[in-house]
């Protein structure tokens, strides 16, 4: 612990960092340059949610990070590895233990509960990117709240597809004011954003913003009257546990059409399957 | 009668060179305006400052606005301004990309100025859209087309369709037919000319072309080196022109 300062930012820049956050806290959505330090991992591997993480841990905090729902996987365990090297904090997998969560393309199934920080590293923060190459431009559009284009964007889904075929990182609308992307979650897990009991951070390394939802903000999926949001999901249960209500992940298990159904937040999973739920493909 | 935009001395220069130099006049409900002039002569120059592109370093555009009647636009807030944009008033480009989102279908451009301004029932924004595509001679089964495969023709009355509707009551058009071979021209000029009547627009056409003002504007202003040299009624001014330079632009036109 004598080679790095805690949580491997120098203290200005967590100052920095600390002073977006807040400022993205009071205003809902809004998109808060910051100056986005160099991390020792590319860009596209969460320098955005490190450097967030970084400046929100205390010593006293426990860390879980997830990647695509997953504890286990490539991305959380270095960046898991990271923090406890760097920062000596406590590490877990357990949604309930963690005080601080950073996350990759998910929610935990596990409603999160007041005192809780999920962390969200976000590729493209403007929502209207896509549509709207000009930087300047997509400032003012959100300055001066001009959202119809991102209907165009849904008024294209449902020309080309018959449904609103964007089913991730799907566009919201903040306590009626700003139009955010909320990462690139699935559209089964925007529910959760609004109302939620833990602070929401978002960060994006490569872009340079950062963004916040504090506790219980209204958050509302943009839609049609005649084409309503809906959160979808794979229609199985879970192969592991039989859980009906979490996002699942389609695995293909040989070269014979196989395929099973398992939760994507394997800490959701392993909870209920020690619990003695079992699903079909379970050993 | 209340002239719906009245422009009072306008100027606008680029350093020391003059875009354009105390252009004044007014127009009414239902009148189209044509302006003339060769190139680098300031019009569209006065057309960016008339639509709220450019700022202009002095003079008034007083749009006679549904809501609040007649208002400056220059020292209108600049939502306000854009909002105007998007409802009362329409800019129809020279190059057709330009008005245009190339990777958004056509029903997609069409709709997009409806859900602009509110409109969030997917059915009625497509109806619209069908419709307007119909009334610009567009087949409704290229509703979902991307304008990339359009002819030129094609996507500037995509462009005009885009643009009306709304139903605006002011439009601008920079060189409408630019670029487009003559028969394609002809009836762009056709469908122009029905639409601005059926529909009561008002519209200030920015072209160097007579032959458009001569079926399109009921007016006509000629300017040069950013100033108006001539201006009236456009049989007027092109059967009996009074300025010189004005009497070498008609003389320019070759007869068939």
């Amino acid at each position: 612990m004598t080679e790095y300062n805690f949580a491997y930012l120098d203290e200005q820049t967590k100052r920095m960092i600390r002073r977006a956050i807040l400022k993205g806290l009071t205003i809902p959505g809004y998109q808060v340059p910051f100056a986005s330090r160099e991390m020792p991992m590319p860009y596209g591997w969460g320098t955005g949610g490190v450097q967030v993480s970084a400046a929100v841990l205390t010593p006293k905090d426990t860390f879980k990070v997830i990647d695509q729902g997953a504890d286990d996987t490539t991305n959380a365990v270095s960046i898991r590895t990271f923090f406890q090297r760097t920062a000596g904090v406590a590490t877990t997998t357990a949604t309930s233990d963690a005080t601080v969560i950073q996350t990759r393309h998910r929610i935990p199934e596990e409603p999160l509960h007041e005192g809780q920080i999920l962390v969200y590293q976000v590729p493209i923060p403007e929502p209207l990117r896509f549509l709207e190459p000009r930087e300047s431009e997509t400032r003012k559009m959100h300055s001066l709240e001009e959202y119809g284009l991102m209907h165009v964007k849904l008024y294209e889904d449902i020309s080309r597809h018959g449904h609103i075929a964007t089913s991730y990182a799907y566009p919201v609308k903040v306590e009626g004011r700003y139009v955010m992307d909320p990462s690139p979650i699935p559209k089964f897990d925007n529910p959760k954003l609004g109302d939620m009991a833990a602070i929401q951070l978002f960060g994006a390394g490569r872009e340079q913003r950062i963004y916040a939802l504090p506790p219980y903000t209204q958050v509302v999926s943009l839609d049609f009257e005649d084409h309503p949001f809906e959160a979808s999901k794979a229609d199985h249960p879970c192969g592991m546990c039989g859980a009906t209500d979490s996002y699942l992940d389609e695995l293909i298990i040989d070269d014979l059409g196989g395929r099973m159904f398992v939760c994507s937040d394997t800490d959701y999973c392993e909870a209920r399957q020690a619990a003695g739920h079992k699903g079909k493909d379970a050993a | 009668m209340t002239p719906l935009l009245s422009v009072q001395g306008i100027t606008k220069r680029y350093g020391a060179h003059i875009g354009c130099a105390d252009v004044s006049f007014d127009l009414y409900p239902g009148e189209v305006m044509g302006i003339v002039g060769e190139s680098g002569s300031g019009k569209s120059t006065l057309l960016n400052c008339m639509a709220g592109h450019l700022t202009p370093d002095a003079g008034q555009v007083v749009f006679d606005t549904r809501t609040d009647g007649r208002r400056d636009t220059i020292t209108m807030s600049e939502p306000e301004r854009r909002m105007l944009g998007r409802t009362d008033w329409a800019f129809v480009h020279q190059h057709a990309r330009d008005g245009l989102r190339m990777g958004v279908s056509a029903g997609g451009n069409v709709g997009e100025r409806l859900m602009a301004v509110g409109e969030r029932h997917y059915g009625d924004i497509r109806d619209k859209a069908t419709d307007w595509l119909g009334r610009v001679e567009i087949d409704a089964s290229r509703v979902d087309d991307r304008p990339t495969t359009f002819s030129g023709g094609m996507q500037q009355r995509l462009q005009i369709a885009r643009n009306l509707v709304t139903g605006p009551r002011l439009v601008f058009m920079d060189e409408p037919t630019g670029g487009l071979d003559v028969s394609v021209q002809a009836r762009l000029l056709d469908l122009l000319r029905g639409l601005v009547r059926d529909l009561g627009l008002s519209a200030i056409i920015v072209t160097h072309d007579l032959a458009v003002v001569r079926l399109l504007a009921d007016r006509l202003m000629v300017m040069k080196s950013g100033r108006v040299v001539e201006a009236g009624l456009t049989d007027q001014v092109l059967d009996d022109p009074q300025h010189a330079y004005s009497q070498l632009l008609v003389s320019s036109v070759l007869q068939v």
